[in-house]
């Protein structure tokens, strides 16, 4: 049985990678409009930011289903990741903005006389790529070091890197942060010279972002089925065991949160262009909170449960936003609740959730005082972990 | 009586007229019929008579006078000759009818202009001749209007216009000043009047009289005095000795200024400590005792917020809202509404309305509260983590619920007049709402501790939140204390509300502001310590404060200290009280 599973699971993965990276491209590039096949430009654009969203689920994924930290702060990378790009997409208007500047249009109107030094670099793209990496990876490191020294977990981890986030966004919201205050970057042109808005560069961010999806996808699938997985998982359901079994558990969980800032920060990066916009928003806590909800309703804990629920969020939200402008809040409010309430382990797991109502209660020999005692949760009687 | 209840409609109707200060000073009307006659004869008279009129106008204290020579220095008094020769002084009303003409107020007695037929007069501008002012007459009657602001009843007028004299540095007001110190009864007023003689007399010729100025501004700490001093000081004309006494006082006032600024950061460093206590003392319950990270929180000091607003409308206009739901039911939109009528109430009466609204809304935030508890966070009592989500999301809906009853943009909810305004001890500016927030935070704070430590309900939480099962093996009823204590601190949010709806705006996302502060108060506190709690949250205010005021930038300044609270957690993991004990987590 685990084998047959294991089976379908790689061919689900193969299915969609083709569907996504061959089938969807292809009918957009190939066919015609009229054509009743064809995918027209806006769901590829669209569908590149659902993909971007995914990866970025994949990233909380790790972190939170994998090995037990939730971080509230992981917009955070993803908009640093989204800036490093911004700030040379930014440099590559040139002369074509509003002001016929060299300087991007927020400095020309803020009265900054020359390019602030540390933009210099972001001229070249391979500096800005390499930003994209080591800038997130950074701050997590910095950050993850400083947290994880002094054994900072669970809840309180959450609250720090939610003021983390909150400190960093009222930061880019100031205007000499020199990264474009309220407004952020925008209006980008041209990316390594070619049109932002001609069709086949967005294919091509599109094809882009859904191959690091899928890369993102296999490194993780191998990573969580080596040793280091094993200890990942173990650090999630008993830390201080792992902790005196001699694992420096601060260690791999400082990998942990250094690698998927970097995941969060190259599905930013794409989606940027993709979108067009960046700005301090993006960071605020309640959009990593979203992203944690993707999580949570796809399900935690797995690799296809993430993409799934940030897809099927965000295409919900799409939906509802444009029927039922008032309800969206509503509607995703009442999705946590009862996804939290009542669906512990996400769509993915709604399949085992279902299994167990049909098999009889299994263990039969819970005393009755027991049974009876499981309807008060408060008073239950299970030997408390830990 | 009758030609007095004239005369105060007629005052009445020229203060209204000519779109003056409001309400006119209940003067005598006899001395008003004075006063108007002599203002008449002023204009009128050119010869050496006038000066002396003047000077006795000036003493009147009469709004009448203040009015008529404003008007005369901008050339608005105008000259009407009669049928008969004799040549009234006339004010044209402001307001013109379509031939761009207005009525004529005679001054001498303040009523409109009759012709033979008994209608009132029109005339535009160019139909009268302006009386004519020169340089010189300007001037006196500049002095006049400066003496009479002085005389003006309101104190904090009085204040103002003397400091404004003193600062004229023309040694002419000196006799006036003198004078209506003379007769001044309220005391700051006396003080600003003697600060400003101080302050004319060091423009003196005499070196002595402007030592002895000097020595008495030093004395008096004169803030205001600070700027003149210091070009006294450095100003080559002075004498030596002149120049030395006014450095010694410059130094002496700065000193008091550093103070006066000390105590003042002190203070708002702690309101804004109260209010970040009162904001998260809730949570230091739901947080801290019970562990459940409710991230509704915000969301229950919206709550107490609104029902104040809620209760000012019932005080006043009433109450209605109504919401359609996109769905249809029976091929119509399901509509639901409320509409209460208010009482209308004026007055004192109304600005009680506070006084109601600040236990109710404890009451309803508690009510909130013991419905999230039931419905979804005792389910979550063994999942922290997922609590945070869980509650995140009733956050997202009761937000949207704001928007849809009391409307997406902010509402305004206004202060009783008893929380307006400030007093001053010593310079030093103490306003009565952020007096308010710290004997509001003292006292809730007091009532929390005297609840958890001295009632046998109090007993209970502490064994609950130590140790929920044993509590529970021992005879608790878990679940009932569970419920009590998360309604409480959900109440304490509410409580917060209210206070907040005095201070700044109510919208539907008045508690994400504070959301993040409260937690970051209750972590650098330690987690289940309401002392731990209170410090940290009055060690925040006031480094915030401090901040501000030498950053000169609060966003700059909130940075800086989320920055070192990240910090501090790096020496002390478990906040300033952290609670030992031998388990691990």
């Amino acid at each position: 049985m685990g084998r047959s599973r294991k089976n379908l699971h790689g061919w689900c993965v193969a299915l969609g990678a083709v569907l996504v990276l061959v089938i969807l491209p292809g009918l957009n590039a190939f066919t015609a409009p009229t054509n009743l096949f064809h995918v027209d430009n806006f769901w590829i654009n669209l569908i590149g930011k659902y993909l971007c969203y995914a990866v970025l689920a994949i990233s909380v994924d790790m972190l939170w289903g994998y090995t037990g930290l939730l971080s509230l702060g992981q917009c955070l990378f993803f908009a640093l990741g989204g800036y490093a790009l911004g700030l040379h997409l930014m440099l590559m208007i040139g002369k074509l903005g509003q002001y016929h500047s060299d300087l991007p249009d927020f400095m020309v109107f803020l009265g900054y006389p020359r390019l602030p030094s540390h933009w210099v670099p972001f001229r070249h793209f391979w500096f800005a790529a390499a930003a994209v990496i080591w800038v997130p990876g950074l701050v997590a490191l910095i950050f993850g070091f400083l947290a994880f020294r002094t054994r900072i977990r669970g809840v309180y981890f959450s609250i720090l890197t939610q003021a983390l986030t909150y400190a960093a966004c009222l930061m880019f919201f100031r205007n000499d942060f020199t990264f474009g205050g309220n407004n952020g970057l925008t209006d980008f042109k041209f990316i390594l010279g070619h049109d932002l808005r001609s069709p086949s560069t967005q294919r091509a961010l599109y094809l882009c972002t859904g191959l690091l999806l899928l890369l993102t996808y296999l490194v993780c699938y191998w990573l969580t089925r080596t040793t280091f997985g094993k200890v990942q998982r173990a650090i999630r359901d008993r830390e201080n065991r792992v902790l005196f079994s001699g694992y420096a558990t601060a260690d791999f969980k400082l990998f942990v949160f250094v690698l998927s800032a970097i995941i969060a920060g190259l599905a930013g990066a794409l989606y940027v262009p993709q979108v067009g916009i960046i700005n301090p928003s993006e960071m605020a806590t309640d959009k990593s909170l979203e992203a944690v909800v993707w999580v949570a309703v796809g399900g935690r804990g797995t690799l296809l449960g993430p993409i799934l629920g940030a897809v099927g969020v965000n295409w919900l939200k799409s939906v509802a936003t444009r029927a039922y402008p008032d309800m969206w809040l509503l509607i995703l409010g009442a999705l946590f609740i009862v996804v939290t309430l009542f669906l512990p382990k996400g769509i993915v797991g709604i399949p085992g959730q279902l299994r167990q109502l049909w098999q009889p209660r299994s263990p039969p020999a819970k005393s009755p005082t027991g049974d009876s005692q499981s309807s008060s949760v408060s008073a239950k009687p299970l030997p408390k972990p830990e | 009586m009758k030609a007095g209840l004239t005369w105060a409609l007629a005052l009445a109707c020229c203060s209204l007229r000519f779109g003056l200060l409001a309400a006119p000073a209940p003067a005598p009307p006899g001395a008003e019929e004075g006063v108007r006659r002599a203002l008449t004869q002023a204009i009128l008279d050119e010869g050496p008579e006038r000066a002396k009129l003047l000077d006795d106008i000036a003493r009147s204290g009469s709004k009448v006078a203040h009015e008529v020579l404003t008007a005369w220095t901008r050339d608005g008094v105008f000259l009407y000759e009669e049928p008969g020769g004799a040549k009234l002084p006339l004010l044209l009303e402001d307001q013109q009818d379509a031939d761009g003409k207005s009525r004529a107020m005679r001054i001498d007695n303040g009523r409109f202009l009759a012709g033979p037929d008994g209608h009132d007069l029109r005339f535009a501008g160019g139909d009268l001749n302006p009386v004519d002012t020169d340089m010189k007459l300007r001037q006196s009657i500049q002095r006049v209007l400066d003496t009479l602001a002085l005389a003006d009843p309101i104190a904090e007028s009085r204040r103002s216009a003397a400091a404004k004299l003193g600062n004229s540095g023309r040694l002419q007001y000196l006799p006036v000043l003198e004078d209506r110190l003379a007769r001044e009864p309220n005391a700051e007023v006396r003080r600003a009047l003697n600060e400003g003689i101080a302050l004319l007399q060091l423009h003196d010729t005499n070196a002595a009289t402007q030592i002895d100025a000097i020595g008495r501004l030093a004395k008096a700490k004169a803030i205001g005095a600070l700027d003149v001093l210091k070009a006294l000081a450095a100003s080559t004309q002075a004498g030596p000795e002149v120049a030395r006494a006014a450095a010694d006082a410059v130094a002496s006032i700065g000193g008091h200024v550093e103070w006066v600024n000390f105590v003042g950061t002190a203070f708002r460093g702690l309101s804004l400590g109260s209010i970040l206590l009162v904001v998260a003392l809730g949570l230091a319950i739901t947080f801290g005792l019970m562990g459940i990270i409710n991230m509704a929180h915000g969301e229950m000091i919206a709550v107490g917020a609104y029902t104040c607003y809620f209760i000012q409308n019932l005080f006043g206009a009433g109450f209605a809202f109504s919401i359609t739901l996109p769905i249809n039911f029976w091929g119509k939109p399901l509509t639901f509404g409320l509409h209460l009528p208010g009482l209308n109430a004026t007055g004192g009466f109304y600005e009680t309305y506070f006084l109601f609204a600040i236990p109710l809304s404890f009451l309803t935030a508690a009510a909130a509260g013991l419905i999230l508890e039931r419905s979804v966070v005792r389910f979550l009592y063994r999942r922290p983590l997922e609590s945070l989500l869980a509650t995140w999301g009733v956050s997202l809906v009761m937000q949207q619920a704001f928007r849809m009853v009391f409307g997406a943009n902010n509402v305004q909810v206004s202060s009783p007049a008893w929380l307006q305004g400030h007093f001053s001890v010593n310079d030093v500016m103490f306003g009565y709402n952020r007096v308010f927030v710290i004997a509001f935070a003292a006292l809730i704070v007091l009532g929390t501790w005297l609840l958890l430590a001295k009632t046998p309900l109090g007993l209970f939480i502490r064994a609950v939140m130590q140790n929920r099962d044993m509590a529970a093996c021992l005879g608790v009823r878990a679940n009932r204390v569970n419920m009590l204590t998360f309604a409480f601190g959900s109440g304490l949010a509410g409580l917060a509300g209210a206070f907040l709806s005095q201070i700044g705006n109510v919208g539907p996302s008045l508690g994400q502001s504070y959301i993040v502060d409260s937690f970051m108060t209750v972590v650098v506190g330690g987690v289940g310590s309401i002392v731990g709690t209170v410090c940290s949250a009055m060690a925040i205010g006031t480094t915030d404060q401090v901040l501000q005021q030498t950053l000169g930038s609060p966003v700059l300044g909130k940075i800086i200290v989320l920055g070192a609270i990240i910090l501090f957690l790096q020496w002390k993991p478990g906040g300033l009280f952290s609670i030992r004990n031998r388990s691990l987590d």
